[in-house]
């Protein structure tokens, strides 16, 4: 069975992210990029099937700028296998990038699509349950544990209440949460061998997909700014103004 | 514009998430509900009782019971033929189905909105928040998922609906629910708490927690809560868990416990009317945020503040 492993290069999780001042955007230039950390967890996810025998091939996708190889790259090091970069310097909508990789799932014939459930600049939460619906397939989102059992899936789902468990048949889609795993660091030697691992350049017209947006960002703007409070001494201060609050 | 808006239930009772994004629907036209499940008819009838509803499908199959997008997103599509937006409240569920029907539309889906600026015109946060982006549709339908604390709730009852019975197209056949873990519990679910106690890494393992916040949280009522890091940790489930990819919470007075305050947790809970923070580093980011801050060890203030209260 082959996996597809769909990532995304964004801002890096510990960089606090600044809106510029004309409104068009965050700023970005100079700024630390990353994979994707759900994209991370479904890379590491891939890897782990691959190890127990339930995956031959794993493939990672990316969907933008030329730097986005160096986010496949990780994901050679981590253990896939090979990559396949969708070079665009626009911005891709995940509806857009859905519609790429059913292309890609067309032609490659995936058992499973691991992806994260969301990317943590734009939040939209989406790609997963689009490429599902697009491919007629089975969709299995927000994953905190997968197991294949012959053609079907069982995925564990953090759902608001708690967990679900439902069974999928494949070939699926699974979208990562937080829980499914801790994703390894590459080693030096395996960013080594990735290097060399193939890595194939295409454009979203190669696959015949309209990537113009739908969504016109008008403006992007900083939130409301919550000011710091005041400090109380001790609990008996604390406690005063609770009761001042009504809520004791 | 006429709008179709999911409602969230658990076949028996409606959940209070609807009330929020019926709202945000009669700000853009006429108001219809979609209850789908089985033998959810009592649902349907509660849901005809919100005001400012027009009419409320039912679609009650066995295919609907578990909520499995792979069977609701083609009956909600079906629907769409004679409705202008689809939208639902950014749960889990909401999460689930909405972008599925929106690739089924082929509509590109509007996620998480905090207000409606015009027909087609919505602000939303990206970056966890840390920006609010204001964006228009120019698909021909819409598909949206609200943000539950960014809008007021819909009178639960006034309204008169009529209930109309759709067949939809059943069970896609593609899965099949297995069974689930919720949690039961007696205090308040954390997206409708007034308070909430929520606890971060500090609280050093499950058993602490529960010695240390829990009777605060009783004390008070409270719904609880936690950080990442606390919950990745295993100290709580991970229903429990509060920022950028748990839940969003605002209540009126939210409690924080040994949580330092990373962008991710301050996501899920900066918009709470009056944050109070316990922590025993001064520099901790929290206190930034927080209208009352206490600086001091938790193991010594909770208990004492639970005692005083």
């Amino acid at each position: 069975m082959k996996i597809i492993v769909p990532v995304k290069r964004v801002i890096d999780y510990n960089v606090k992210p600044r809106v510029k001042s004309d409104g068009t955007g965050v700023d970005l230039a100079n700024v630390k990029m990353s994979m994707n950390p759900f994209d991370e967890i479904a890379v590491e996810e891939a890897i782990r099937l691959k190890e127990a025998g339930k995956a031959e091939e794993i493939v990672a996708v990316s969907v933008g700028p030329a730097k986005a190889q160096e986010t496949l790259r990780t994901a050679l090091a981590m253990g896939a296998d090979r990559a396949i970069l969708v070079e665009t310097d626009a911005e891709v909508e995940p509806l857009a990038v859905a519609k790429i990789l059913k292309a890609i799932v067309a032609e490659e014939n995936p058992g499973l699509v691991i992806l994260g459930k969301q990317a943590i600049d734009d939040d939209s939460n989406q790609t997963g349950q689009m490429l599902a619906a697009l491919l007629g397939r089975p969709q299995g989102t927000f994953a905190s544990k997968v197991e294949i059992d012959g053609d079907s899936v069982a995925v564990t789902r953090e759902v608001d209440g708690g967990l679900e468990t439902v069974k999928l048949a494949m070939p699926a889609i699974v979208t990562t949460d937080l829980r499914l795993n801790e994703p390894r660091y590459a080693s030096l030697p395996n960013i080594m061998k990735a290097k060399k691992k193939p890595l194939d350049s295409k454009s979203p017209a190669d696959y015949g997909v309209e990537i113009a947006p739908r969504l016109k960002t008008l403006k992007v703007s900083e939130p409301p700014v919550r000011q710091a409070g005041i400090k109380v001494p001790d609990v008996d201060a604390l406690v005063a103004k609770l009761k001042e609050m009504g809520v004791a | 514009m006429k709008t179709l808006v999911w409602v969230e239930h658990d076949n028996a009772s409606l959940k209070d998430a609807t009330l929020a994004t019926v709202t945000a629907a009669a700000k853009l036209g006429e108001v219809h509900l979609l209850v789908a499940g089985s033998g959810c008819r009592a649902v349907a009838e509660a849901a005809a009782q919100i005001a400012g509803v027009g009419k409320v499908h039912l679609a009650d199959n066995a295919a609907y019971e578990h909520g499995l997008a792979e069977n609701i997103a083609p009956l909600i599509a079906d629907l769409m033929a004679d409705h202008d937006a689809f939208l639902a409240p950014a749960t889990t569920t909401g999460k689930n189905v909405a972008p599925r029907v929106a690739a089924l539309l082929d509509v590109m889906q509007v996620s998480d909105i905090l207000s409606v600026e015009g027909e087609k015109t919505f602000t939303r946060p990206i970056y966890a928040g840390n920006a609010i982006a204001t964006v228009e549709s120019t698909d021909a339908k819409l598909v949206i998922t609200v943000r539950g604390t960014a809008f007021g709730k819909a009178d639960a009852t006034g309204g008169s609906a009529a209930i109309e019975d759709v067949a939809g197209p059943g069970d896609a056949g593609l899965s099949s629910f297995v069974g689930a873990e919720l949690a039961k519990s007696e205090r308040p679910e954390l997206t409708s708490a007034k308070i909430i106690v929520s606890g971060g890494r500090a609280l050093k393992d499950a058993a602490t927690f529960e010695e240390y916040i829990m009777p605060l949280a009783d004390k008070l009522g409270a719904g609880v809560g936690a950080s990442r890091a606390a919950v990745d940790a295993g100290y709580v489930p991970n229903d429990y868990q509060v920022g950028q990819t748990g839940k969003i919470v605002a209540p009126e007075v939210y409690i924080a416990v040994g949580i330092s305050g990373a962008i991710q947790h301050l996501a899920g809970m900066k918009d709470s009317k009056t944050i109070i923070a316990i922590n025993k580093d001064e520099d901790a980011p929290i206190f930034q945020v927080a209208d009352i801050g206490l600086v001091a060890d938790l193991f010594k203030a909770v208990p004492e503040l639970t005692e005083k209260l």
